[in-house]
């Protein structure tokens, strides 16, 4: 069965989306990464979704989903690299995302992760590593 | 029939000075007073037309303009009515230029009939169904270059208004001029992603000091561009948002909280800069010669 990749790098998890998503692939994403977070105790996910052209309102609200669950499991997601055309759909559909962080490319996520999780060290958020 | 059918050919070949004369004579007193220039213009297009029609008329005297004989009388006619809509002239001004030949003409037809009045009648409405059907399509012509030129500078308009500055390292303005409507958005929205991805910046300021009207459905758009700016990764805020402008987006309950507004690009650009981690220190020996 086809799966998309979910590397560990360190603290985070690295998801590089390279193939059209359709909805089967999205559900199978979301159960492999929580067992992923959990099974790494990962604080960071780092989805890349600029090879993705496509999208749709299933597609919009499973990233949303997808970093509520992260959160809820104490880890911070970024959403990375999104098109300039699959940004206008979303906000067209009406999913502007709010509870995601983005940042342009992998390598400013990164930044914003670490960012992210220097700050709730700091803050002494429960779960965060000492 | 057939000598009827190219009484006007006949009667444009002998007696087109006189037309000519009477013509030019109509015009004169139906058209506002022209310059020197523009009198010497308008008599060399109403000569070179009358050549144009009696050639027309020679090969074909049924008078169907659409018909591949007149295909010269009518791209003359639409060089002309081009040239007179770019020249400033009024539709009016233009379609009489053919309408002030009917006189001229019908006298001429009837010194050329005499009495018999019947075939007068009829040479008269063939003559008149001619000059309609060609007044017409002046003013067809007319208005096709006028929009042309419409279209043409709604299309310029367009692109001079949304302009993408790049104020500073990863700092991106977006200086909003003029009626913001859903065409111009996308637009505006384009251009700001792809500088966005073009400068890999991580802050846009939209700045609306030149947007006259702020109703409901443009702080939706400008909401849309500012989400549409943060699922690229970038920071977006709102600046030059006159105190008009602030009461009105209260009074019609739009909620922009969830997005950082100013009200000048000044102030934006000053907390995009600390935001990005950049200190602005004046230095004081020159700020002492400034002063002095």
């Amino acid at each position: 069965m086809e799966r998309i990749p979910i590397l560990k790098m360190g603290d985070y998890l690295l998801i590089t989306i390279q193939v059209d998503m359709h909805d089967r692939l999205a559900i199978t994403l979301q159960e492999d990464l929580t067992d992923q977070i959990v099974k790494h105790r990962s604080h960071g996910v780092l989805i890349d979704i600029s090879a993705l052209e496509m999208v749709d309102s299933f597609i919009g609200r499973m990233l949303g989903s997808i970093a509520s669950m992260a959160r809820l499991l104490d880890a911070e997601t970024v959403v990375v690299g999104m098109q300039p055309a699959v940004a206008i759909t979303l906000v067209e559909l009406g999913l502007s995302m709010t509870g995601v962080r983005t940042a342009l490319d992998v390598e400013k996520g990164m930044l914003v992760l670490r960012a992210a999780l220097s700050k709730a060290r700091r803050n002494g958020a429960p779960g965060a590593e000492v | 029939m057939a000598t009827s059918k190219n009484k006007l050919a006949e009667v444009l070949a002998k007696h087109e000075q006189q037309i000519a004369t009477g013509w030019l004579e109509r015009q004169a007193s139906t058209l506002r007073r022209l310059s020197g220039a523009e009198q010497q213009e308008v008599t060399r297009q109403s000569r070179e037309f009358l050549k144009t029609v009696k050639a027309a008329a020679q090969a074909d005297g049924a008078g169907d303009v659409s018909s591949p004989a007149w295909t010269p009388v009518r791209e003359f006619l639409t060089d002309f009515s081009a040239a007179r809509a770019k020249g400033g002239y009024s539709s009016s001004e233009t379609a009489s230029f053919i309408f002030s030949m009917k006189q001229p003409l019908f006298e001429a037809l009837r010194s050329e009939v005499g009495n018999d009045s019947e075939t007068l009648a009829a040479e008269t409405w063939r003559a008149t169904e001619l000059l309609d059907s060609l007044g017409l399509l002046t003013t067809e012509a007319f208005q096709k270059t006028r929009e042309d030129v419409i279209s043409r500078q709604q299309h310029e308009l367009l692109e001079l208004s949304t302009p993408v500055v790049q104020l500073w390292d990863g700092i991106l303005a977006l200086p909003l001029i003029g009626t913001l409507d859903s065409a111009r958005t996308q637009v505006v929205m384009q251009n700001l992603l792809d500088a966005i991805v073009k400068t890999r910046s991580d802050f846009a300021i939209i700045d609306i000091t030149g947007v006259p009207v702020v109703d409901t459905l443009v702080a939706q758009h400008l909401l849309k561009t500012v989400a549409a700016a943060r699922l690229m990764g970038a920071e977006c805020m709102i600046s030059g948002i006159r105190p008009q402008i602030a009461q009105t987006i209260i009074h019609l309950g739009v909620d922009l909280s969830d997005v950082i507004t100013k009200a000048t690009l000044a102030d934006a650009f000053a907390l995009t800069l600390r935001r990005a981690g950049f200190k602005m220190i004046r230095d004081q020996k020159e700020q002492r010669a400034a002063e002095n």
